[in-house]
Formats: C-alpha cells, sequence, structure tokens
C-alpha cells in the first residue's frame, strides 16, 4: 500500500508492522507524532499492544527497560534533550543487552533553542553502546525501523533508528507500507526463554546466563560483559549485511551500511550521511554530466562504525569531502573525525586528504549550491590546515 | 485495625535473604536488613525485587548474593518505572502471579527517584513500592537526604550546620496520589508490618509502604538499640504507625501514649548538642503532625 506520510508517521507504521507489545514515548518536538499514532493504532485495536504514557524521557526508557527486561517486543522514541536525559539508562539498555529499538527524530540540543534538526543529540550518544543507523528518506525510515528489530534480537543489543527533524520528521513522501503478513514472515515473534535468576540485569532473555558476562551472583565480571558485548558489536555489519540481504529478497529494496553513488573511478568522493543525501545524490548527477570524476558515499550505519566498508570505498580516492550536519564543539564534526580514524589508522591505507565540512547546524539548509561548492573546493583547494571548514556560516561561503 | 487478615502468631520459619552461611552484608545492628526479613517473609515466594544502588544491595550481595527472590537491578531514577516495566512485561507474558516490588531507600524514593515514583503513583501502575528510609543517604556515608530529621545532623550537615528542614510526609504525598494503598511500618512492630505487607500484597495497583530502619552506623548509636529505637519513634509519635486506602480512608493502627521526644533524641549522636528550644520545636512538630493525623483519621467517619 502507497501512502504519503511523514517521517514520523512512516516510523509509527514501522513500528505497528512489527507488533511491539509495550510502547512508551514522551511527547518532544519534533517527534510527537510518533507516540501519537501509535496510541491511536494501540486504541482502535490495530496494535496489540500496551501503550504507556509516563512523565519524562527518564521514564520512557526505564519503562522499555524494564519491559524488554522481562521478555517482551518494545519501541520508543525521542528527540534532542529527550535522548539527553535518557543518557544513563541508554547505558543500562545496552550492557543489559536488550533488543530495544528507539526512533531519534534528530534536534539541535540547548542552548541555544532550536527546534529543526542536526544530529549532535544520538552522535553524543556514540559512546552508549547502541547501534546506529541515520536515514535519507521517509521510507528508508519505515524499513529501517522493520529491519533493526532483526538486528537487536539477534546480537542482543539496542538501535537507533535515527532522521532528521523536521526535512524527514515533518515532511510528506510516497511510502510503501509493506503487507503485515510479509513483515511477519521477516521477523518473527521475538522469544526468549531463558529466565535468569539470582542478582540480574534482564529476567528474560535469548541466551543462558552465563553469557550473560556477569555470572548473576556477583559483580566480578564487569570487564567480561563489556568484553562480550564489544564481541557482539563486531559482528554488528555482518549481521546488518545478512538482515538487509534478506529484506531485499522479500522486499524489493534495500539500505546497505555504506552506499557507493556513482563512485566508479571517481577522484573525489563525498561522504554525506541522512537527508542531506537524496540532495547530494542531485549534485553529484549533475557534476558527472558536467564531466568531473567526483562520487557519494551514503554512511547509512554509525555505530558500530563500518570500518572495513568505508576503508574499501574511499580507498585510492584522491580527495574526500566530508558534508555532515553535527559538531563536536572545539574538535571537527563527528563523521570527519571516524573516518579520519578508520582511513588513517589503517597500515595499508596511504594518506588521503580529507576536507571536514561542517553544515546545516540548527536546521539551516544544506543546499545544492552549497555541496556542490564544498565540492569543488575539494577538487580545486589545497588540503586544509583546519579541523573544521564552514559551509554556510555566512550564506552561500565556505569559512574558517 | 480495620479490614485486616489474621495476625500471624509466629514468624514463618522461611528465610528469604541471609538463608546460608554467608550471612548478608549490613552492618551489625541494621534496621533495613531486618525489614527486609520481615518483609520477604510476608511476601513469600514469586517476588522479583526491583533494587537501585543503596544498602540493600550491600546486604544482600555481600559477601555474595544470597536471598531467594530474584533482583533486579534499577538505576535511581527510574526504580519505580522499571518495576512497572517489567511487571507489565511479565503480566503479558501470562506471568500475572508473579509480584514486582520496588525497593529504594529514603534517597531513591524522596529524592532522586521521585519523578518516576509519582508518575507510576498517577499511572496507578500493578505494583508494590517499599521505602525503606533510614533518613539519609546511609550507603554512601549518611549524606543529608530530604528524609533527615530538622535538627539531625549528616556527613553533610556537620555541626553547627545541622539540618533545618522539614522531612517530607512522603506516605500522605503517597497516598494523595489516590492509589489503592499506603502505609507506614516499623521493624520494632513485627506484626503489624507483615499484616501490612499481606495487605498490600492482596491487592492490584500502585502500593505503597514506608518502613522506617534505624541505622546504628548513621544516626550513631550503639547496635544493640535497633529494635528500641524503631518502638520509640512509634511510641514518641515522631513515626505514626498508620494506613491509607484510596488516597483518603486513613486509619491509625496505633495510638501510645506519647511519651516526650528527649529521650528518642537522647538515644543519638546525630542530635547531640541541640538546644533546649530546638528540642522544643522538634516536640511541636512531631505533636502538629499527629494532631493532623488524628484529624484526617476521623474525618467523615462520624456522618458516615
Amino acid at each position: 500500500m502507497i501512502k504519503v506520510i511523514t517521517g514520523n508517521e512512516a516510523a509509527a507504521y514501522g513500528a505497528l508492522l512489527c507488533r511491539p507489545q509495550v510502547i512508551c514515548a514522551y511527547p518532544i518536538t519534533p517527534q510527537s507524532r510518533i507516540p501519537e499514532l501509535l496510541s491511536e493504532f494501540c486504541a482502535q485495536g490495530l496494535l496489540n499492544g500496551t501503550f504507556v504514557n509516563v512523565e519524562s524521557e527518564m521514564a520512557a526508557i526505564g519503562y522499555v527497560t524494564g519491559a524488554s527486561a522481562g521478555g517482551v517486543r518494545v519501541f520508543t522514541a525521542t528527540s534532542s534533550q529527550g535522548l539527553a536525559w535518557m543518557h544513563e539508562g541508554l547505558h543500562n539498555a545496552s550492557g543489559s543487552r536488550l533488543p530495544i529499538v528507539m526512533v531519534i527524530v534528530n534536534r539541535p540540543l540547548c542552548a541555544p533553542a532550536n527546534l529543526t534538526t542536526d544530529q549532535t543529540d544520538s552522535l553524543s550518544q556514540r559512546d552508549t553502546g547502541w547501534l546506529q543507523f541515520y536515514c535519507e528518506s521517509n521510507q528508508e525510515v519505515l524499513d529501517t525501523v522493520v529491519q533493526a528489530y532483526r538486528i537487536a534480537e539477534t546480537l542482543s543489543l539496542p538501535v537507533m533508528v535515527c532522521m532528521d527533524g523536521v526535512y524527514l520528521s515533518h515532511l510528506d513522501e510516497s511510502v510503501n507500507i509493506p503487507d503485515q503478513e510479509m513483515v511477519d514472515r521477516y521477523l518473527p515473534p521475538y522469544a526468549p526463554t531463558f529466565r535468569h535468576p539470582g542478582y540480574t540485569y534482564k529476567v528474560y532473555a535469548t541466551y543462558p546466563p552465563s553469557e550473560l558476562g556477569y555470572r548473576s551472583e556477583c559483580f566480578e565480571d564487569y570487564m567480561k560483559a563489556r568484553w562480550l558485548q564489544h564481541k557482539a558489536c563486531g559482528q554488528a555489519v555482518d549481521t546488518v549485511l545478512a538482515v538487509n540481504k534478506e529484506f531485499e529478497t522479500l522486499f524489493g529494496r534495500g539500505y546497505p551500511p555504506v552506499e557507493e553513488y556513482r563512485c566508479e573511478d571517481a577522484e573525489i568522493v563525498v561522504v554525506v550521511s541522512g537527508s542531506a543525501v537524496g540532495t547530494c545524490r542531485g549534485v553529484i548527477d549533475k557534476m558527472r554530466e558536467e564531466g568531473h570524476n567526483v562520487g557519494l558515499v551514503k554512511l547509512k550505519m554509525f555505530r558500530p562504525f563500518p570500518r572495513d566498508l568505508i576503508r574499501a570505498s574511499l580507498k585510492g580516492r584522491r580527495r574526500i569531502a566530508v558534508i555532515e550536519r553535527d559538531l563536536s564543539v572545539g574538535q571537527c564534526g563527528i563523521f570527519f573525525q571516524e573516518i579520519k580514524w578508520a582511513l588513517h589508522t589503517h597500515a595499508d591505507h596511504e594518506f588521503t586528504p580529507i576536507y571536514g565540512f561542517v553544515a546545516g547546524l540548527g536546521g539551516l539548509d544544506i543546499t545544492p549550491a552549497l555541496m556542490e561548492k564544498a565540492i569543488r573546493f575539494t577538487m580545486n583547494q589545497d588540503p586544509p590546515q583546519q579541523e573544521i571548514l564552514w559551509l554556510g556560516l555566512r550564506e552561500g561561503e565556505i569559512s574558517e | 485495625m480495620n479490614n485486616t487478615p489474621e495476625i500471624p502468631a509466629i514468624l514463618s520459619s522461611e528465610e528469604y535473604i541471609a538463608r546460608t552461611e554467608g550471612g548478608q552484608g549490613a552492618c551489625p545492628g541494621c534496621g533495613l536488613a531486618l525489614a527486609l526479613r520481615l518483609f520477604a517473609k510476608a511476601m513469600g515466594p514469586n517476588v522479583i525485587m526491583v533494587i537501585p544502588p543503596g544498602c540493600t544491595p550491600v546486604t544482600v550481595m555481600s559477601p555474595r548474593f544470597n536471598a531467594a527472590f530474584t533482583v533486579f537491578v534499577a538505576l535511581f531514577g527510574s526504580t519505580a518505572v522499571f518495576a512497572s516495566g517489567l511487571k507489565t512485561a511479565l503480566s503479558i507474558r501470562g506471568e500475572d502471579e508473579t509480584h514486582v516490588v520496588g525497593w529504594g531507600g529514603d534517597g531513591a524514593t524522596f529524592d532522586i527517584g521521585f519523578q518516576a515514583l509519582s508518575g507510576a503513583a498517577e499511572r496507578n501502575d500493578d505494583i508494590i513500592y517499599v521505602c525503606c528510609d533510614n533518613e539519609a543517604y546511609q550507603n554512601t556515608g549518611n549524606q543529608r537526604s530530604s528524609a533527615t530529621p530538622w535538627g539531625g545532623i549528616t556527613s553533610t550537615n556537620p555541626p553547627p550546620a545541622r539540618k533545618m528542614e522539614r522531612k517530607k510526609d512522603i506516605t500522605l504525598i503517597m497516598a494523595h496520589h489516590h492509589i489503592p494503598y499506603a502505609a507506614t511500618a516499623t521493624i520494632a512492630y513485627p506484626d503489624d508490618l507483615m499484616n501490612k505487607v499481606k495487605i498490600a500484597k492482596e491487592m492490584r495497583g500502585f502500593r505503597f509502604l514506608h518502613l522506617l530502619a534505624p541505622c546504628p552506623t548513621g544516626w550513631r548509636f550503639p547496635a544493640d538499640r535497633t529494635i528500641e529505637i524503631s518502638r520509640m519513634a512509634v511510641q514518641t509519635h515522631i513515626f505514626p504507625l498508620f494506613e491509607i486506602r484510596h488516597g483518603t480512608d486513613l486509619t491509625m493502627n496505633l495510638r501510645p501514649e506519647r511519651s516526650p521526644v528527649d529521650a528518642y533524641l537522647g538515644t543519638q549522636k546525630r542530635y547531640q548538642g541541640l538546644d533546649a528550644s530546638q528540642i522544643r520545636d522538634i516536640q511541636r512538630q512531631v505533636d502538629r503532625k499527629w494532631e493532623r493525623l488524628q484529624w484526617l483519621s476521623s474525618y467523615g467517619k462520624e456522618v458516615q
């Protein structure tokens, strides 16, 4: 069924199709439509789940953590300040190895106040042990929610599905809503069977207590638990590839963790994530028509960082540009930092100049003209000494 | 007492904490360990305790886990809501007979976890929440909480900066969330305590128990006086025993003839150095609260 819906609605439909048994989310602009719609689905009997209104995001993550630890499939969603307030709960959920799926509608953090978009809110949760995916379109939001449950429940790790606030959350797009029957075939019911007794972080799990990393009776195994969690993250890319392949077979569309767009023989490659990818595809098409050897790498998966895939996609390029909507203040763009780490710490990888453009903070538009300007700058200017090139800080310009 | 099941003549011989030679990790004379022991006996099997950090995990974990119930480890800010989510999940899984108990200290209840507690009570989530109150953050070394009484010395209220704010009336606050059951109890009255646990256990919805647990280490009294001090707290009217049903129906479970607060204060070094006028202030606070409870317990009764 094709419907013209917003990103928020796509997220809610995606959740509906996955049959979560407990849905608990606290409203926050620009995410509010997600819990509203899910509460409607439950009230109308379309979704046989318990929708719970709580008093804060701290409570929302607490409720779904308790419910997931009790052995049922859960869903939540938040943005910005709400995500920041969940912070300790995020560590607790991942350390407890709970397959929670949470949609993040990316919005800047205060201060100054801003209700539009940038990705610093979820990127600054990168060390919480949650998998993170950034979506380009509303269709991808829906499909990624469905895939996220498969990934989360395979690895026993929580997953964030991120979309840009306003640009996706409030923008109508045509979305193909898959049949329930097909989704049921793709995503079987969550069926944890092992009951954990004693001193425990989860009552029900898909594996016995001995595999959790800590004995249920003492505190002493912290490091082993982290090691196991890290090892599970190490399987994430392969799991995502396999889950996506199966999705493609069933539904006829898919989303690799790292996607190359017109990268064949490209000397200059630009790396983009989120809703700006769509804009960038158009810019690459235009510049290709003009005879430039440029390509795009879409980075969908951010945690764990798909370093081998990104190394393969960026190997042998003359120059790389990263255009991103986030900032580690006083340092540089967060994607830039990770890409630089992935390339320049690898023995087989020769040094490639990387241009780090920070753009669109606080919802400023990253226009095709701005993107083209950044790509041309990367082609023609010597590698920058600065860690950040500010794109569009002054209208239409690149500044230091 | 009204509507209470029969009082247990003797305590159940079943033990739920400190079951083997490992013992338990609380300080000598700990009121909390005894409160937990009595509570667990009254609850019986099929209980999951949701517990944030504090004295209780130390009690059940040291030197190793030694309790008969499952302890689900919670975060301070969300203990009650973890319990709510867990209960919902177990009900969905067809395990509705499992009791989920949120068990926090006064810090987790009065202070850092209060928002989640209030939210769970407002939703009337189907859990029992117990505040085991030792009147300061005892596990971290006796820092002030909003349950620390007026005039108390803590490690963050060193003399002469003793606490000059009154303790929250947490049981009334919780009752005013219109929950089915809220009650106070303390270890010197084990029958009353276990009765209230059993009443709570038979009900559905959000049930709140406020257990006073004297703390020899923080309050600074000899370890053999715990029960005596618990009893004195009731006899001085400092910690009245009452229960409230449906937010309004208050019953005084015991109306002991009031003994003056001086003797109680004198047992604990945390009150050392209070002057006569300060002790009079405490007596006035205690008397006013007692009068208010009497008024609440009689309110509406004469017209029925």
